[in-house]
């Protein structure tokens, strides 16, 4: 008995001293007053960033050392991380994540808990684009690394083979033009890639590009049942159901493959894939590496108009932002605005510009020719920036994931019970019930 | 068995020396009294100080983090968020009166069917191997291998197998089946599919386990038995499944446990898509896709208690008697 006594006090006195460390970190931090983003930029900085292709390549070793023709007194390092979205959460949980990071999915209400505010958003209205994906209550906390656009990237040989000579501007041209793929080509006429998953997510980017409406998402939180028809969701998630349903997309949704895809669509296996613009240069790439030619992708619009006008959304990818817990602000801040301003990324990546007066990329000249309308959301009311995302995840319907869309598939394809219209009642019956509880 | 009564023999030849050592180092100082109250300290923190150094570990790296998560249960920590609001109880209400989460546990299901043919294989091959048959050692190695291999890789493996036009339905066409099943895209089929990748996975750890125990029976037994005339299958029920009857119910409970915390192979394989999403990836999904961390930490817990009273049940139901062939 007196043994076992012993064992318990040596439990009691480690998760005691457990709890004084944790406290230990818990303190606050000595924030001295000269360590603010517009002091003189000097210090070490470490970079933590998704593009570990770039790292390896020697790209950003090229831009360190640029950098530091202007800030010699400046040491920076790099680190990739190649399961970047994930890990920089789990990362951001204690106080040592990097002094430059992208900043992952957290609500923007928490900006402030872990980032330095770079000044009021008005301030760089003029400059720059894409500022509402990192702005909270009128604070800029990040800036967008270049931008994408949203729409259906395809294979220019597979449709031309086909006999179609003008991309759909409406869902049943869409669907009438994927069954002359089917039974005139041997390519798959689109390929969901619902295995991995997160490319079934990409669609939702098209949100206002139906209705030319800005101010979709805030709508969105707002609707009780959005999955009606006549919205952007509907017909976002519609064609993705139809498209299923008719059987125009790959045989075996469960064995698909992300890398492979990329060749498949290069080389005209695949017809089109619902993506960001962004993947315009990987899919060149695999094309190119694989015996086709880079010519052969193109990029067009959500096949929807509104009064024969498309639209396509343009937005921020990852948001380049100080962390608050660096040691050398300035030299972090300075890093941020040469990665902007003067690294030459955007143009390399075929990515649109984060600044308001460069010129468009050529990879979407496609949109130029098919007159194509580019617009960019509206940020969402004040107090409501994280509505959304906190209404997904209250009602589980993960609009950004995977998850529901995998299972409207399988509902189309046949392997879940239901039908689109069953379905989509439910999607309402969830969303409406944390519209209720959340929006006020 | 043997083996451990050696490896415990220098232990306990150590514990006898170093109390020695202390006294006879006592025996010089005789009458100062305080050598010897430190004497007594040392002899009594002695095994504790071999001790700490994995009871430090398991504290911090097991003990610590489990204590967190139970405390996460009780708050509606998103995961990131430096506050963490207390919310008592909600987190645990909601596990129980959410009916979507506790419908995953119909999937266990097939694993926990699937892990009675992985038992069967193994007491087989096990029963078999213990007996002097030639390759022996050669199939042992074969057997077990599957577990030695990292279980993502065994789920691309299996990825490649199960593909439309893939291994599995190249070999079903030679022997003429022309029209294969998605073995991953057919819903009524998926889960058998990642239950037997399972099977394939771990049949080699529960023939390693079944075999160590038949090999630790006395061998004059068999020698009696057959003397007496008992067959293979005689000799099977009447020694074998009785000796190792202990650990077949280990097994058993090692059985339920992993078929109710399957996580690897359908992660890997169909990240739970198809309605093959077992608890524990309900559990990610919760924690990581809809950043509840503690409602998903309360749904940890939930499951650590199932598994703690399915346990309890089993040993109620099967006292642990001690074995006596003799």
């Amino acid at each position: 008995m007196a043994r076992r006594k012993a064992v318990f006090g040596l439990v009691g006195i480690a998760a005691v001293t457990g709890l004084a460390l944790t406290a230990c970190a818990g303190g606050s931090t000595a924030t001295s007053s000269d360590n603010t983003i517009d002091a003189k930029s000097s210090g070490d900085i470490k970079v933590v960033t998704w593009r570990t292709d770039l790292v390896q390549d020697g790209t950003y070793k090229k831009w360190i050392a640029e950098f530091n023709k202007k800030y010699p007194d400046v040491k920076v390092t790099v680190e990739g991380i190649t399961d970047y979205a994930n890990e920089m959460l789990t990362r951001m949980s204690t106080k040592n994540f990097g002094d430059v990071i992208g900043i992952p999915t957290i609500q923007p209400s928490q900006f402030s808990q872990f980032l330095e505010p770079l000044g009021k958003t008005a301030d760089f209205q003029d400059t720059y684009r894409f500022l509402s994906g990192a702005s909270f209550d009128g604070t800029q906390y990040g800036i967008a690394w270049g931008g994408n656009a949203n729409g259906i990237v395809y294979n220019k040989k597979v449709w031309q083979a086909a006999g179609i000579t003008t991309p759909p501007t409406t869902e049943d041209e869409w669907l009438a033009d994927l069954k002359k793929i089917k039974d005139n080509t041997d390519a798959i006429p689109l390929y969901t890639n619902y295995k991995d998953g997160w490319p079934l997510s990409q669609s939702f980017g098209n949100l206002g590009a139906v209705s030319a409406n800005p101010d979709a998402q805030t709508d969105m939180a707002h609707d009780k049942a959005p999955w009606t028809e006549g919205t952007d969701v509907y017909a976002i998630d519609s064609l993705l159901y139809d498209s299923v349903a008719a059987g125009l997309t790959e045989p075996d949704p469960l064995t698909t493959n992300w890398e492979q895809s990329k060749v498949d669509l290069g080389t005209g296996k695949i017809g089109a894939m619902t993506l960001g613009s962004w993947a315009i240069s990987q899919m060149q790439t695999a094309a190119a590496d694989n015996g086709a030619s880079a010519d052969d992708i193109g990029y067009m619009a959500f096949p929807a108009n509104v009064d024969g006008k498309q639209h396509a959304i343009i937005g921020g990818d990852y948001n380049l932002a100080v962390s608050k817990f660096s040691k050398s602000k300035a030299a972090a801040w300075a890093f941020i605005n040469f990665l902007v301003n003067d690294s030459g990324y955007t143009d390399d990546q075929g990515m649109i510009s984060t600044l308001k007066d460069a010129d468009l990329p050529r990879n979407l000249q496609d949109f130029e020719t098919a007159g194509v309308e580019l617009m960019e959301l509206n940020p969402a009311p004040a107090g409501q920036e994280s509505l959304l995302s906190d209404i997904a995840n209250d009602s589980k319907v993960d609009i950004n994931g995977q998850i529901y869309r995998q299972k409207l598939v399988d509902i189309a394809r046949g392997a879940a019970d239901g039908d689109k219209a069953s379905y989509f009642a439910e999607l309402n019956k969830a969303w409406g019930a944390s519209v209720e509880k959340l929006a006020k | 068995m043997e083996s451990s009564r050696t490896a415990a023999h220098p232990t306990a030849t150590a514990a006898l020396v170093a109390p020695g050592r202390t006294r006879r180092f006592r025996g010089t100082h005789r009458g100062t009294g305080r050598p010897a109250r430190r004497g007594r300290l040392l002899r009594g923190l002695t095994p504790w100080l071999f001790l700490a150094t994995g009871v430090g570990l398991l504290l911090l790296f097991t003990y610590w983090p489990a204590v967190n998560l139970v405390y996460y249960s009780f708050t509606d920590w998103d995961g990131i968020d430096l506050t963490k609001n207390f919310v008592g109880l909600q987190n645990y209400i909601d596990v129980f009166t959410d009916p979507t989460i506790f419908r995953v546990f119909y999937v266990s299901l097939y694993y926990f069917a699937a892990s009675f043919a992985q038992m069967a294989i193994a007491l087989y091959f096990a029963t078999i191997l213990s007996f002097s048959t030639r390759f022996s050692s050669l199939f042992r190695g074969i057997l077990f291998f599957p577990y030695l291999i990292n279980g993502v890789a065994i789920g691309f493996v299996f990825l490649y197998l199960f593909q439309p036009g893939g291994t599995l339905d190249t070999v079903l066409s030679w022997v003429g089946v022309s029209d294969p099943p998605q073995w991953l895209g057919d819903p009524d089929l998926v889960n058998w599919s990642l239950a037997g990748t399972s099977v394939w996975r771990y049949t080699g750890m529960n023939f390693v386990l079944f075999l160590g125990a038949i090999q630790s029976l006395p061998h004059e037994l068999y020698e009696a038995a057959e003397l007496d005339g008992a067959s293979r299958w005689q000799q099977f029920w009447a020694i074998i499944f009785p000796g190792i009857r202990r650990v077949v119910g280990l097994s058993f409970i090692l059985a339920i446990a992993g078929s109710l915390s399957v996580f690897e192979i359908p992660f890997i394989m169909t990240g739970g898509a198809n309605g093959s999403t077992t608890f524990v990836i309900q559990t990610i999904q919760t924690a990581f896709t809809f950043r509840g961390v503690g409602l998903a930490s309360a749904m940890a817990v939930v499951l650590l208690l199932i598994v703690l009273v399915v346990t309890w049940i089993q040993r109620k139901i099967f006292p642990d008697e001690k074995v006596d062939l003799t």
